[in-house]
C-alpha cells in the first residue's frame, strides 16, 4: 500500500468517526452552512461537532501549516481528503472568508506574528471576516476607490462608504482597501484589518431582488486603524487585493476536485419533473457542458496545486462556471413550471428555487463581471493589443 | 491520477508537436493530396513515417510489438493531427483497427498488425449503414456458408474504405436490426472477391467509400471475438473511435484559434489592430474558456477509458458532444474573424471548417452525445 494509499484509509475511518450523519447532506442554501465567529449560533450540534472535530485535526483548513491551525497535507493529501468527503456527501465544516480570501494573503503577505495571530482564530471558526473592496463609484473600476486613510502617526483615521460588503452584519473583522496615497492611483492603496465593533463602522443590509440581503453598505465615521494592522507595505495593498481576487475568483468559479458531478435531468427526473421533448435536449445539452466543465475544475485545480496553471486561468474558470450556474437555474425553473414561481410557501422551502435563480445572477458580476473577466483573458493570456 | 501530462507524456507531445508541424503540415499534406486528386486523400510516405516514430503502434501491446501506451497517448498524437490538419489513417487504424485487433485471434493479428505497425497497411471500421452515426443498426447480413459466412448489404461513407487493406465490418449473423446481439466483427480483406468501393471524395478531402458487399464469401477464420458476440468489442472500438476524434477536434479548434488570435494581433482597419476591439476580444476569450474545456473534458474521458472506469461511457460521449461544440465554434468565429479572406481557399481557415464538420459528423455528432448523456443519466 502507497503513503497515500494508507493515508486514504486513515482518512477514511476518522470521517466515519467524527462526521456526524447529520452532516453528510449537501448545503442547501448559505444560511445552512457553517459560518463560525463571535456572534454565531450553530444550527444543531452536529453542526458545532463537526466544525470543532475538523478545527481540532486542522481539517478546516487542510493545507495550512499546523503552527496556524492547519493541518500542514501536502496537495495530494488534500485532494484526497476531498475525495473521501465527496464520497461521503461530507459538507464542508466552516465557510469562512477567511480561510478563502484573507487567509492566503496572510499566508503571502504577512508577517510571523500577524500569521500567529490571525490564522488560528480563522481556523477556528471563532472569527468571522468580511471584505471591503467595492465603493458606490468603484466597481468594475475598482482601482478608483476614495475611501481614505489619513496617517496620524501610529493610527490611521478612515473615512468613506465601502458596498456589497457580504455579511458585513455578522463579520467579526473586515479586510479592507483604503486610499491612502491620493496623488498615486495603484501604488496609493493600502490593506488594512480592523474591528467591525471598532467606533464610527455601521453597516446597512441591502435588500436584493432574492428578498435576501447577504451583502451590505458599510460607512466609515473616523475609524481608527492602529498601524500595525496593515497586510504588506504602505501603499501597495493593491498587490495584496490583486493576489487575493485570484483566489475569490477561484471560489467562486471552482468545485475543488473533489465534488462528484451531477446531471441535473438525473436531477430534475429524481424529483418527479417530467421533460417535454425540447427542455430534455437543452437540459442535456447543459449537462454535456456541465459534465465537461466539471473535468475542466479538477484540471485547473490539479494544475493549480502543481504550480502549472496560467496565472490568469481563474479568470475563465470563474467566467464559465458563472455562467453555467445561471443557466442551470433558467432550466431549473423552466422545469419547475409555476411551482418554481413560489415565493414563501412552506412546499417549496420558502421559494428556495425562485430565490436561489435570483441570486445566481449576482455571480457573473460580484468579484469581477464576466466582461471583465473576458477582459483579462483576452489580455493576459491571448496577448490581444491592450485597449 | 492528476489531469496533467507525465513527464514521458510531455515529452511524447513535444516529439509528435514537431513532428506533425515539420512533416504533416497543410501546406505539403492536406493541400498537396487535395490538389493532386490523391485517391487516397492522404501520403503513404508520411504513415511510414508515423510508423518509424512507432505512433502506430501506440496501442499495442509491447509483447504484440507496440508501445503498449493508452488513449491518453493516442490523444496527444491525435491533437496535433487536428492542429495540422494532417490526413492519415491514424484514427482508422491506429486506434479503432488496433482496438478490433487487440480482440482478434493470433491468425489474424500476425495477417495484420505488422502493417499497421511498420505503416505498410491501413485498415478501416464499416460500421455505420445510413447518414447518421447509429451503431445499434446492424442490418448487413452475413449468412453462415459451409465453414464461414456470406455476406450481403451496404456500409455507408467507410473513411479510408477503399484504402484499407483490411475493413473490420460489423455484421448481422442473427436477430433483428437493432438487437445487441447477433452481431460480429469480421475482417475482410481487400481483395476478396464481391466487394465494392464506391468512392466519394468528403467536403474536408478526405476520401471516403459506400461499401457494397455482394455474397462476399469469407472463412471462418474472419471472425473477431465471438460469432453473434460482437457487441462488447464494438462498443470498445467506438469509444476509441470518439474519444479518439474529441482529441483531434480539440486540435482542430486550437489550430484555427491559433490561426485566428494572429490574424487579429496582424490586420488593421480604421488605424487600429482589429484586437483591440472589445467586440472581437470577448469572443476571442469565450472560445479560449470553450476549448479549454474541451480539451479537459477529453483528456478526463481517456484517463478513465484507460483506466476502465465504469464512467468513461459518459465522459466519452461528454467529451466527443463538447469537443465538437468548441470546434464548430472556432471555425465559425474564425472564419467571421477573418473577414473576406476567411471565404477564400488561399487562407486555411476555411480548411479547419471544413475538416471540424467531417469530424464533428464522425462517431456521432454533438445531439447525438448529447442524447447519450441523457440516456446514461437515466433520463
Amino acid at each position: 500500500m502507497s503513503e497515500l494509499d494508507a493515508f486514504r484509509h486513515e482518512i477514511r475511518s476518522w470521517l466515519e468517526e467524527n462526521c456526524p450523519a447529520e452532516m453528510r447532506r449537501p448545503v442547501t442554501s448559505e444560511s445552512d452552512a457553517c459560518w463560525g465567529g463571535r456572534n454565531y449560533t450553530f444550527q444543531s450540534e452536529a453542526q458545532r461537532q463537526w466544525m470543532e472535530r475538523c478545527a481540532a485535526r486542522g481539517f478546516t483548513v487542510p493545507m495550512w501549516p499546523t503552527e496556524y491551525g492547519g493541518a500542514g497535507l501536502s496537495a495530494e493529501q488534500a485532494k484526497v481528503l476531498r475525495e473521501e468527503m465527496a464520497r461521503i456527501n461530507a459538507r464542508s465544516p466552516l465557510s469562512s472568508f477567511g480561510i478563502w480570501m484573507l487567509g492566503p494573503a496572510l499566508l503571502h503577505f504577512g508577517t510571523h506574528e500577524q500569521k500567529l495571530h490571525y490564522l488560528q482564530p480563522i481556523a477556528r471558526g471563532e472569527i468571522r471576516w468580511c471584505q471591503g473592496y467595492s465603493e458606490p463609484g468603484s466597481g468594475s473600476d475598482l482601482v478608483s476607490l476614495q475611501t481614505f486613510g489619513e496617517d496620524r502617526g501610529d493610527h490611521w483615521v478612515v473615512n468613506g462608504q465601502k458596498i456589497w460588503t457580504s455579511y458585513a452584519d455578522k463579520a467579526d473583522w473586515i479586510f479592507c482597501l483604503v486610499r491612502t496615497d491620493k496623488a498615486n492611483k495603484y501604488q496609493g492603496i493600502s490593506f488594512l484589518l480592523f474591528d467591525m465593533a471598532s467606533e464610527g463602522v455601521t453597516t446597512r443590509p441591502i435588500r436584493l431582488i432574492s428578498g435576501a440581503s447577504p451583502f451590505c453598505e458599510t460607512f466609515f465615521d473616523n475609524v481608527k486603524v492602529p498601524k500595525d494592522q496593515i497586510v504588506g507595505e504602505v501603499n501597495r495593498g493593491w498587490d495584496v487585493a490583486k493576489y487575493l481576487l485570484g483566489h475569490e475568483r477561484e471560489m467562486i468559479s471552482a468545485t475543488g476536485g473533489g465534488e462528484r458531478a451531477t446531471s441535473l435531468g438525473a436531477e430534475l427526473t429524481r424529483q418527479g419533473i417530467e421533460l417535454d421533448p425540447v427542455l430534455r435536449a437543452q437540459v442535456a445539452l447543459y449537462d454535456v457542458d456541465a459534465l465537461a466543465f466539471a473535468a475542466m475544475s479538477e484540471k485547473f485545480s490539479d494544475e493549480a496545486r502543481s504550480g502549472r496553471a496560467h496565472p490568469a486561468q481563474p479568470n475563465m474558470m470563474k467566467y464559465a462556471g458563472t455562467e453555467l450556474n445561471k443557466r442551470k437555474h433558467e432550466l431549473t425553473m423552466m422545469a419547475g413550471g409555476t411551482a418554481a414561481l413560489e415565493w414563501e410557501s412552506e412546499a417549496s422551502g420558502g421559494g428556495a428555487r425562485s430565490r436561489g435563480w435570483l441570486r445566481t445572477k449576482a455571480n457573473s458580476i460580484e468579484g469581477g463581471t464576466s466582461e471583465i473577466m473576458l477582459n483579462v483573458i483576452a489580455k493576459r493570456i491571448l496577448d490581444l493589443p491592450g485597449a | 491520477m492528476p489531469l496533467y501530462h507525465t513527464d514521458d507524456q510531455a515529452m511524447l507531445a513535444d516529439t509528435v508537436r514537431t513532428f506533425m508541424a515539420e512533416q504533416g503540415g497543410i501546406k505539403s499534406q492536406l493541400r498537396h493530396w487535395r490538389d493532386t486528386e490523391c485517391p487516397d486523400g492522404f501520403g503513404h510516405g508520411l504513415w511510414r513515417q508515423f510508423a518509424e516514430l512507432g505512433l502506430n503502434g501506440i496501442l499495442v501491446p509491447e509483447a504484440d510489438g507496440g508501445l503498449g501506451m493508452g488513449h491518453v497517448e493516442a490523444g496527444i498524437v491525435l491533437a496535433e493531427i487536428g492542429r495540422n490538419l494532417t490526413p492519415s489513417p491514424f484514427l482508422t487504424t491506429a486506434v479503432m483497427g488496433a482496438t478490433a485487433l487487440a480482440a482478434a485471434s493470433d491468425e489474424l493479428k500476425g495477417r495484420w498488425l505488422p502493417g499497421v505497425l511498420d505503416g505498410n497497411a491501413v485498415l478501416a471500421v464499416a460500421i455505420d449503414e445510413g447518414t447518421k452515426h447509429d451503431p445499434q443498426r446492424i442490418a448487413l447480413k452475413a449468412e453462415r456458408a459451409g465453414k464461414g459466412f456470406r455476406l450481403s448489404g451496404t456500409k455507408s461513407c467507410v473513411i479510408h474504405g477503399a484504402s484499407a487493406d483490411c475493413l473490420i465490418v460489423a455484421a448481422r449473423t442473427s436477430g433483428d436490426d437493432r438487437d445487441a446481439d447477433g452481431m460480429t466483427l469480421l475482417a475482410v480483406p481487400k481483395d476478396v472477391a464481391g466487394v465494392r468501393h464506391d468512392r466519394i471524395r468528403l467536403v474536408d478531402s478526405a476520401m471516403a467509400s459506400h461499401v457494397t458487399f455482394d455474397n462476399v464469401e469469407l472463412d471462418g477464420s474472419a471472425v473477431i471475438g465471438a460469432v453473434d458476440g460482437g457487441r462488447e468489442v464494438l462498443n470498445r472500438i467506438v469509444a476509441a473511435g470518439r474519444v479518439g476524434v474529441s482529441s483531434e477536434l480539440v486540435g482542430v479548434a486550437s489550430g484555427a484559434f491559433g490561426i485566428t488570435t494572429a490574424y487579429l494581433q496582424t490586420r488593421k482597419q480604421f488605424d487600429r489592430l482589429i484586437g483591440e476591439f472589445q467586440a472581437l476580444q470577448h469572443r476571442a476569450a469565450h472560445l479560449y474558456s470553450e476549448i479549454e474545456i474541451a480539451h479537459a473534458a477529453a483528456y478526463k474521458a481517456q484517463q478513465l477509458l484507460d483506466a476502465g472506469s465504469p464512467d468513461a461511457e459518459l465522459m466519452v460521449s461528454v467529451a466527443k458532444a463538447k469537443a465538437s461544440s468548441a470546434a464548430n465554434l472556432a471555425v465559425r468565429e474564425g472564419v467571421q474573424m477573418h473577414g473576406g479572406v476567411g471565404m477564400t481557399d488561399e487562407f486555411d481557415i476555411g480548411l479547419y471548417m471544413k475538416r471540424e464538420r467531417a469530424l464533428t459528423e464522425f462517431m456521432g455528432d454533438g445531439n447525438y452525445h448529447a442524447g447519450r448523456v441523457a440516456e446514461l443519466s437515466g433520463y
